[in-house]
Formats: structure tokens, C-alpha cells, sequence
């Protein structure tokens, strides 16, 4: 417990800290992999928090930031004070209508029909003048709070993202221990159980759903602020799949592996695109990428989260002390 | 002091042709055992999860504290004081024996809109939960991942969960399967001292204890009800003797 609260005490000051030695192209890389924390700790909240696995996530990160920009009027800064609530409530929105219907089924098909909301909205971005197609849309003018924060720096935006990720990361730290949190961990080991017991549960996984989804919007708010430019590959399945593997990787069933494996798997693709490593090669980055990721999870079925436990117990002749393995 | 606290009337069930529960009225007084008991297949199960809410019923009406809740769905009615343990064993396994009762319990007291709580500091809940895991007699084991216990004892849980939602009504579905004599007698016990103040509708195949603990006793036969009564009666009645008892 203790070990958990100094890192993640350790991560954030550590960011905090980072601007001081980063150059631009890390301050920007480092927005990047924070906003991507956002958005797997919101997917978190669904797959290790409740047991759901959505599989088009994407969906509501798009739905963020494409609001952004639609909303924004042009050649104007627009205020955040509006912006955002408005951007975050888009995607809540849609997450309450997928997660309304969706939620009817279970299991493989619940993955498949959020998958198909997804590549739904998806169409709607990529074929209709409303999404602008294949090209996408550009950000006029990056939001602003009057004159008291103006997004358009990188340094600013660095550490609103950074705000908005210890928000959510203290929010649902909040939320995973709090009576809720707790029923959506009985819903997620034993549903009938929790329905025996008196809970209804289908609004218990609407809420869930609708607030991973909110928080997914938020995460597409800030992409969409840090590039400026948004296009249909942020609704896409390949959005979905990735941060569902980014959550795999860290380890499902942890806030902070949400945390730690947006970092893992955003600086594994930096590393096999690098031409300076890889030189031609590096055009095939998917490869290196991919058997990385599963080595890993083979390595690691429980994701870097426990690779201290792990390399405890491969230390010979030291006594580990038992942990409480769950025996599902 | 004869209170019926549920009651079913032609309670029937078809599962696409075949009828698993054929026109069964029964009633569960306050203070008393009723026990079901019948072959494999005989429907009893099916009983249980239609007077549960868990599936619903295809004709008939169940009645609960007086109120008509046929069609009220499972959580609605375990809230109104109907509580079930599970045939397989139904537990968290991940979770500390005082966290599966204390979620239970939480049903009482969801407020799930109140984040900032922690849910391991509710005192209503901890309070019921450490009640019912006392109850049931697993005070010692609190702190225990329930996928620790002995079979025996995960049995137990079943109960304490059950009754950490401090329910009227009782549905129990083969409590004692899987245990050893002395476990046996210790929820046996545990059953005689619940049956103050709760109704308690009792699935067993054990008919030892069915006929120890039971004030009546039903018996299935192909999804319909065969013969009803008093223990006595029913080990009289010939029709019971011919299909089940064997001479018991």
C-alpha cells in the first residue's frame, strides 16, 4: 500500500519536474503519453474496475476531440470554461446511449457491439461533410480562460494535462475504494451474487460506463488542443485495440498500470520507429512493437505492474512472504 | 403466531417443452423450516430461482410480506428481505471473508453517488457484516480470502452473505452438499437457530437432516408438487414412500 502511494507520490513529482531538463520535443512527447494515460485510465475504470471490455473506446476519445474542434468557433480562441464541460458532456453522452443498449449483452458480444458503435461513429466522422472526411479538420484557435490560461503554449498545456491527469488518477482512486467502486468489483467477480444481494446492478455499469466514457472525451479534448488537428484515426479500432493493450501491458486491475503502461507502450513505439536505431527497418515498427508486447504478456501475465513480485520470486533462497492469490 | 412471509400460487415454469415447475403453491411462515426435497431434475432449483426472481415465471404469482412481487426482479426483492444462498457455491473468492459479507450488506446502504467515503470505513455495513460472519461462525477467518476456505466454510459464507442482508425470508439451496458429518451438524445448528424470527425455505437432499430440522416438508416429482405436510405425514404418505423415500 504504502509502496503504491510513494510511486505514484514519485511519478507525478517526477513530471512535475520534467520541463526543467526537456527539450520541446519531450515536453510534446510527454503531453502525448499523459493524455494517453487519461484515456487508459478511463478504459481501466470499465475493464479492471467492472470487468467490461470495451473494444471501441476510441469512439468516445474521437467524440472529445472532435466536440473540440466543431465547437470552437472560427478564428477565435474559444473559453474553456464552456469548452470543455461541453466536449466532456459529448462523450458522455454517446456513452450513455452505447452503454444503455450495449449493456443488455455480456461477455464477447458486449465487446463486439461496443466495437460496432465505434466503427459507427467512425463512419460518421470519415464519410459525412460534418467530419470533414479522411483529411480531418484543423483547431482554429487552442481555448483559453480569458486571460488567465491560455492553452497555446507548450508548457501550459503540459501541465493542464498534467492537472487533468492527477485529477482523474485522484478521482478514481477515489471512486475504486467508495461504495461504488466497491459494487462495481462485486459486479465484476460474481454480477448474480451482487444481484442476490439487492444490488440492481445494470445502472451500476451505466454509470461506469458513462463516466469511463467522459473521461475518454476529456483525453480527446486534450489531444485535439495539443495537435490542433483532428481526423477519423482517433475514432478508429486500432485507437481501441491500442489502449486496451496499454492497459494489458501495465496491468489490468491498477490505476497506476494504466499509468505505467501508456508510458511503456507509447516509448516502445518511439523506440522501433527510431530510424537512428533501426535505420530502414524502423519502417516496420509494427513488427517490433508487436513481439515485444507479447513476450511481455507472456512474460508477465499479470503486466509490468508485477514485475517486482516477479523478479522476487525468481531471486533464489529468499523467503517470499505469500500474497493472497486470487483463486477465481 | 402464524405469519406466511412468501407464498407462491400455480407457480409454472416451461423451459421450450419442458415443464420444470408445474403449478406449485406453497407457503413459508415465520419461525418454521420448510423444506423441499425431491430427486435430481425433480425442479427444485427452478423453484428456488423463480421464487428468487432470478428467471421469470411463466403463470402463477409469488407473494412477499404481503406484497405481490411476481414481477419484480431479483434485487428489487432482495432488498424487500429475500435472501438466497446458491447450490455452487457463490462467493467473492478474491475477497476477504469480512469484504464478501460487508459487500452484501452494502446493499442496505449503496449511497453510491458518495465517492469520497470509503467504503471499508461504512460502518452500517461493517457492522452487519461482522454480525453475520459471527453468525454463521466465521469470526475467526475474517481476514481470509474467501477462495481460502474449506469447502465447509465457503458454505458458511454462503449463509453469512446471505444473512448480512438482514433479509425475513430465506431461500437455501443444498447448504449441506459436499460436507463432512461434523459440519453438517455445525450448520444444522446454525439452521435451528435461524429459524427464529426468519422464514426459511430449505433445499436438501440430505433427508437425515431434513427431517431433523424440517416443521414441513414438500415433496417434487417431476416439476409438480407430490405431497406437502407435516414431517410425520409425509413419511406416512405411500405415494412418497413408492416414488422417493425408498423405505427411508
Amino acid at each position: 500500500m504504502k509502496g503504491r502511494l510513494a510511486f505514484v507520490a514519485a511519478a507525478f513529482v517526477l513530471l512535475a519536474l520534467y520541463p526543467l531538463v526537456a527539450g520541446k520535443f519531450g515536453i510534446d512527447l510527454a503531453t502525448k503519453i499523459m493524455i494517453y494515460a487519461v484515456f487508459a485510465l478511463s478504459l481501466e475504470l470499465l475493464v479492471g474496475g467492472t470487468g467490461l471490455v470495451c473494444f471501441g473506446h476510441a469512439a468516445f476519445f474521437g467524440i472529445g476531440a472532435y466536440a473540440t474542434v466543431l465547437l470552437s468557433p472560427a478564428g477565435a480562441p474559444a473559453s474553456l470554461a464552456w469548452l470543455l464541460p461541453a466536449c466532456v458532456g459529448a462523450a458522455a453522452l454517446y456513452a450513455l446511449a452505447v452503454g444503455a443498449l450495449s449493456l443488455r449483452t455480456k461477455g464477447v458480444y458486449f465487446i463486439m457491439v461496443t466495437l460496432a458503435f465505434a466503427q459507427m461513429a467512425y463512419y460518421v466522422v470519415h464519410d459525412t461533410p460534418l467530419g470533414g472526411g479522411t483529411d480531418g479538420i484543423y483547431l482554429d484557435a487552442r481555448p483559453a480562460l480569458g486571460s488567465l490560461l491560455e492553452l497555446d503554449g507548450a508548457h501550459t498545456l503540459y501541465f493542464f494535462t498534467l492537472g487533468a491527469l492527477a485529477l482523474v488518477f485522484g478521482l478514481l482512486a477515489l471512486l475504486v475504494r467508495s461504495r461504488f467502486g466497491r459494487a462495481l468489483a462485486g459486479i465484476r467477480v460474481n454480477e448474480q451474487r451482487m444481484r442476490a444481494a439487492g444490488f440492481s446492478t445494470y445502472p451500476y455499469k451505466l454509470a461506469a460506463f458513462t463516466i469511463s466514457g467522459a473521461l475518454a472525451g476529456l483525453a480527446g479534448f486534450l489531444f485535439a488542443v495539443k495537435d490542433g488537428f483532428v481526423n477519423p484515426e482517433l475514432l478508429s479500432w486500432h485507437l481501441s485495440g491500442a489502449v486496451l493493450i496499454m492497459i494489458i501491458l501495465g496491468g489490468i486491475g491498477h490505476l497506476r498500470g494504466a499509468l505505467i503502461g501508456a508510458f511503456a507502450f507509447v516509448l516502445l513505439q518511439e523506440f522501433f520507429k527510431s530510424e537512428a536505431l533501426f535505420g530502414d527497418f524502423a519502417r516496420h515498427w509494427h513488427l517490433g512493437l508487436g513481439l515485444t508486447i507479447i513476450l511481455s504478456v507472456a512474460l508477465l501475465p499479470r503486466g509490468l505492474v508485477g514485475l517486482p513480485q516477479a523478479l522476487q520470486a525468481r531471486r533464489p533462497r529468499r523467503p517470499v512472504t505469500g500474497s493472497a492469490e486470487d483463486a477465481t | 403466531m402464524s405469519e406466511v412471509l412468501l407464498q407462491c400460487r400455480e407457480l409454472t415454469r416451461r423451459f421450450a417443452g419442458l415443464l420444470a415447475v408445474d403449478r406449485v403453491s406453497l407457503e413459508v411462515q415465520r419461525g418454521t423450516v420448510h423444506a423441499v426435497i425431491g430427486t435430481n431434475g425433480a425442479g427444485k432449483s427452478t423453484l428456488i430461482n423463480l421464487l428468487a426472481g432470478e428467471i421469470a415465471p411463466s403463470a402463477g404469482s409469488v407473494a412477499l410480506l404481503g406484497h405481490d412481487v411476481t414481477r419484480w426482479a431479483q434485487p428489487r426483492r432482495a432488498r424487500a428481505g429475500l435472501g438466497r444462498s446458491y447450490q455452487r457455491t457463490t462467493i467473492f473468492p478474491s475477497f476477504t471473508v469480512l469484504e464478501n459479507c460487508r459487500l452484501a450488506a452494502q446493499a442496505r446502504f449503496q449511497h453510491p453517488w458518495r465517492w469520497w467515503q470509503d467504503a471499508a470505513r461504512c460502518p452500517a455495513s461493517l457492522g452487519a457484516a461482522r454480525e453475520a460472519a459471527a453468525r454463521a461462525g466465521l469470526a475467526e477467518h475474517l481476514e481470509r480470502p474467501a477462495g481460502l476456505l474449506s469447502h465447509g466454510g465457503k458454505r458458511q459464507l454462503e449463509i453469512a452473505m446471505c444473512l448480512a442482508t438482514a433479509p425475513q425470508v430465506l431461500l437455501l439451496d443444498e447448504p449441506l452438499a459436499g460436507m463432512g458429518a461434523e459440519e453438517t451438524e455445525r450448520m444444522l445448528a446454525l439452521l435451528a437457530g435461524l429459524k427464529e424470527g426468519h422464514a426459511i425455505l430449505l433445499v436438501e437432499h440430505d433427508m437425515d437432516a431434513v427431517f431433523r430440522v424440517a416443521d414441513r416438508i414438500t415433496v417434487m416429482v417431476n416439476g409438480a408438487v407430490l405431497a406437502s405436510g407435516t414431517p410425520e405425514a409425509v413419511r406416512a404418505n405411500a405415494e412418497v414412500q413408492a416414488a422417493y423415500l425408498g423405505g427411508h
